[in-house]
């Protein structure tokens, strides 16, 4: 039986739900001391004194540094000349940026001490916004840069002149919700730097990307730096940025010659790791009578908070990329612009430039289909690729869209909502002011996952797009695969065993995953953009046939036979058509350490096989989302009601998993949609820095899914898989919204922006009509 | 100040400074690391162990608090023999964990919640764990999982 495409449970779980995990704040090394950072209470400031010298004086502090204390240090690997500190020096470019750091033998005494640190500050104007920043005569955070944009693409062809031609025309401004990104458990670290060089435990998602800048950082050769990730509280593509405490851990490891942990509070976490989103979008379109779509226009610009980012400067691209969503568009012009604020540095948070995107086109889709008014269903159907069409070259040479089946899935999304009964009932509703408001929202969002072919990684500044795999089997039989990949909740353990149980028809059982080690797992990427599996799994499957290819010559040395006349009985080998001469795995495996019971052309230790994977291409995943909205008229309370998922990311290789990582993706979608955004005041101070403020939801307000699948398998790795960790973060958003605008749809409503709040919704619900 | 508490059955006795929060004393005092930390304003329940038999978030309580109670923390919801706890169980079966993180306090709180509302409903269950946030599975399965746990009728705290 295969075990691809079962519900197997995981591997993971045991040790997860019993207390016998290890998260980074769990480790406990002798002599350990805690680091505290001494954060910004100033936006933007020139720093005038930093005085340390009562912090210094409090018992069991052993250290406070500022950033002349980290002089000889590089800053943070970042954009060239507009690094980050690694504590601010001179000026200060955002709310809670490190200015000192006191490191004491405990973390109340740290903390303690942290608040004897006194810095003076001579306020300059903050950027607190897009807007703001780009003003005319705006403050400056960086003086090489003239202004405030980093990078401005330009319109190379604009679509102007399509506009002009087209039928009809609409436009749509779109501010998309800065999200911070909150996994329950926030950054954390441990360094221990010893004679034998450097030991770095990081909750991380890519441990070989850390373990290689710790390394040129300190110019401290690699064999000497091990980075080790060891459980990790989620991750959402947070935990892939190069923060200051990455490298002064080990550096005040290295001077005080202890192990020195830092581990993040809530309140910090919500200033200091990277937020995601961000972007504000002017998108103009122009359609002809019957809705199809002529040409869209749209200019990204991103917010990059204080220092930009290498993967923050890559979100607009993605988004641009695939601006055209699922759909036929025969003139796409797109431009973006990356903009410094005077706020928390931006980068990858699940999805990382796709979301915008879906959002983006979906709600263009939807606003079509108002002002003609027509059925959001029949506007999108009239305008999708069809089955046939790919593989299909958008606007963009990134994407390449691989296979899908997008009429399908939204065939599959009406007939499980029942989507003619709902909009006669919501229809009903309209017509009764004693009864709630309700709307539907539909999203057929594409994505681009799978990261990736050959320089895609690369360009955010990745050693390769690549996956490494290693399948070690033992001598009893049972099976170690090591791997690059550094899963934080996704299952991996489980799925990759499921792979290479069906491969090398050992057991699951006897089959081991690791990962998070760079002292012992060869030299991996790392989990983000949707690629473990597409890239990863592949990656299994191939070592898995070459050990088997090999474990078969032992097999017909045996059995007398010829290796081709073997095959896999699922307990071990035998010749075909003779089925009572078998060899059991775990004998081919201790003959394989056994050099003189092996055929001649092998070597002992054969059946050790590393792979380091690549894809040709991206992969798409797909989907059709459906949302039921309720809406109270007299307080405009907002909640989802009913959620409808159809999802397509080619072959399944756990249906559980899959499923969960929907739902998780889904919630996050609809947080965005509905409830979260990080805020800041005028001077650019941050107004959601605890979880009283920052609205991540729980479990009350939310609805049970229905979930549904259709399956397009891509052609870019023989599994047919294509990636679904962020799937429900695309294509949730843009299906609660626009069942909200449909709510509201009689009061004239054609756009509100995220998080579409009850006060937004009350005061539309009050105002004059 | 002195404190003398049962953790897991086991009793413990330690001199703490006053301000020692519960959730530290366990995790670094007593040495149990199962139960997590993921705020700073008794947000999100990751800290959740019970105290003599029922949920609480261990970041709102003093150690020298809980003085004379009986703590129970994920580590001690297995059996001796390490037969794992029902709701331990159902959490597996109905893939109500991903990272993990948030997970110990999710099942102390879940445990607690049947303890009192045998028999919930799914809207129940929603405002049981009202205090507890994950950011990972979207709430779905964990709903299913304490269900599960409840109409199988095997969870007593």
């Amino acid at each position: 039986m295969s075990l691809v495409g079962a519900r197997v449970q995981r591997k993971e779980d045991p040790n997860l739900l019993t207390g016998r995990a290890q998260f980074v704040d769990d480790i406990n090394l002798a002599g350990c001391a805690t680091m505290v950072f001494v954060g910004s209470t100033e936006a933007h400031a020139r720093i005038v004194s930093v005085d340390t010298r009562q912090a210094l004086g409090h018992p069991g502090v052993l250290a406070v540094w500022t950033a002349a204390d980290v002089a000889d240090l590089p800053p943070c690997p970042g954009l060239p000349g507009l690094e980050r500190p690694l504590l601010a020096s001179g000026v200060v470019r955002f709310v809670g940026e490190p200015v000192a750091v006191v490191v004491a033998d405990d973390r109340c005494t740290a903390a303690d001490a942290a608040e004897m640190v006194h810095i003076e500050y001579e306020p300059l104007p903050a950027v607190a916004s897009l807007g703001a920043a780009l003003e005319p005569g705006a403050a400056v955070l960086h003086e090489v840069l003239g202004g405030n944009v980093v990078f401005d693409s330009g319109f190379g062809d604009d679509g102007l002149a399509e506009l002009e031609s087209a039928p009809r025309r609409a436009s749509l401004h779109l501010a998309i919700n800065r999200c911070a990104p909150s996994p329950i458990e926030p950054n954390a670290c441990l360094a221990d730097w010893g004679p034998a060089g450097l030991t770095l435990w990081a909750t991380f998602q890519a441990p070989h990307h850390l373990r290689n800048r710790v390394s040129e950082f300190f110019g401290l050769s690699q064999d000497r730096c091990r980075v080790i990730v060891p459980d990790v509280g989620g991750g959402f593509g947070a935990k892939i940025n190069f923060v200051p405490e990455l490298f002064l851990a080990p550096a005040l490891s290295r001077a005080l010659q202890r192990p020195v942990r830092y581990t993040q509070t809530r309140s910090e976490c919500l200033v200091l790791m990277y937020h995601g989103r961000a972007q504000e979008h002017d998108v103009e379109v122009g359609f002809d009578d019957d809705g199809h779509l002529q040409v869209l226009r749209v200019r990204v610009t991103q917010d990059q908070g204080a220092y930009p980012d290498g993967t923050g400067m890559g979100l607009p691209v993605l988004t641009t990329a695939m601006a055209a969503g699922c759909y036929k568009i025969p003139k796409v012009a797109a431009a973006w612009r990356n903009v410094v604020t005077n706020a928390t540095p931006v980068a990858a948070y699940r999805g990382a430039g796709r979301p915008e995107a879906a959002y983006m086109i979906e709600r263009v889709i939807d606003l079509i289909a108002d002002r003609l008014g027509l059925d959001p269903v029949e506007v999108r159907k009239r305008n999708f690729i069809q089955p046939d069409e790919f593989p299909y070259a958008s606007h963009s040479p990134l994407a390449v869209y691989d296979s899908g089946n997008f009429p399908a899935a939204l065939d599959e999304l009406v007939r499980i909502m029942d989507y003619a009964n709902l909009r006669a009932e919501c229809d009903r509703r309209r017509q009764d002011p004693s009864a709630p408001l309700l709307g539907i929202g539909f999203s057929t969002w594409l994505e681009i996952a799978g990261f990736g072919p050959p320089g895609s990684l690369e360009g955010f500044g990745h050693l390769g797009s690549w996956e490494s795999v290693q399948i070690r089997v033992q001598p009893d039989g049972s099976a170690i695969i090591y791997t690059g990949a550094s899963p934080h909740g996704q299952g991996t353990e489980t799925t990759f065993a499921q792979i290479a149980a069906d491969f090398l028809e050992i057991p699951f059982e006897r089959i081991s995953v690791r990962h998070g080690d760079t002292a012992v797992i060869p030299q991996g990427i790392g989990t983000m953009g949707s690629r473990i599996t597409p890239v990863g799994g592949e990656g299994v499957k191939t070592a898995s046939l070459a050990v088997v290819e090999r474990a078969k010559q032992i097999a017909a040395h045996v059995l007398e036979a010829e290796p081709a006349d073997i095959e896999l009985t699922g307990d071990g080998f035998a010749v075909r058509g003779v089925p009572s001469r078998t060899v059991p795995w775990s004998d081919v495996a201790f003959r394989s350490f056994r050099p003189l019971e092996m055929p001649p052309g092998l070597d002992p230790g054969c059946l050790d096989v590393t792979v380091f994977q690549q894809v040709p291409n991206f992969s798409f995943p797909s989907g059709a989302y459906g949302c039921l909205v309720e809406i109270d008229r007299e307080t405009g309370q907002v909640g989802v009601v009913d959620m409808w998922l159809v999802d397509d990311c080619g072959t399944v290789i756990n249906p559980m998993l899959a499923e969960g990582q929907v739902h998780g993706g889904v919630v996050q979608g609809i947080a965005q949609a509905l409830y979260e955004g990080v805020q800041y005041d005028p001077d650019g101070v941050p107004l959601t820095t605890t979880l009283l403020d920052y609205l991540v939801p729980s479990a009350p307000g939310l609805p049970a899914f229905h979930d549904s699948r259709i399956n397009t398998p891509t052609p870019n790795n023989s599994l047919g898989a294509k990636g679904i960790g962020e799937s429900g973060s695309v294509g949730a958003p843009p299906a609660v919204v626009n069942a909200v605008i449909d709510a509201l749809s009689h009061l004239g409503v054609e756009h509100m922006d995220m998080p579409v709040t009850p006060q937004k919704i009350w005061s539309v619900l009050r105002s004059p009509r | 100040m002195k404190v003398s508490v049962t953790v897991n059955g086991v009793p413990q006795e330690h001199e703490v400074e006053p301000r020692t929060l519960l959730v530290y004393y366990i995790r670094e005092v007593v040495g149990l690391t199962g139960t997590n930390i993921g705020c700073d304003t008794s947000s999100c329940g990751a800290c959740t162990v019970l105290v003599d038999g029922e949920s609480v978030k261990s970041c709102t309580m003093l150690a020298v608090q809980a003085d004379g109670a009986e703590i129970t923390t994920i580590e001690g919801l297995a059996g001796s023999d390490g037969q794992m706890h029902p709701m331990q169980e159902a959490f597996r079966e109905k893939h109500a964990l991903q990272c993990g993180y948030c997970t110990p306090g999710m099942v102390m709180a879940a445990v607690s919640l049947l303890k009192e509302h045998p028999h919930p409903t799914e809207a129940e269950v929603r405002e049981g764990l009202e205090g507890n946030l994950c950011r990972c599975t979207g709430y779905h399965n964990i709903v299913e999982a304490v269900l599960h746990a409840a109409s199988t009728g095997s969870v007593s705290a």
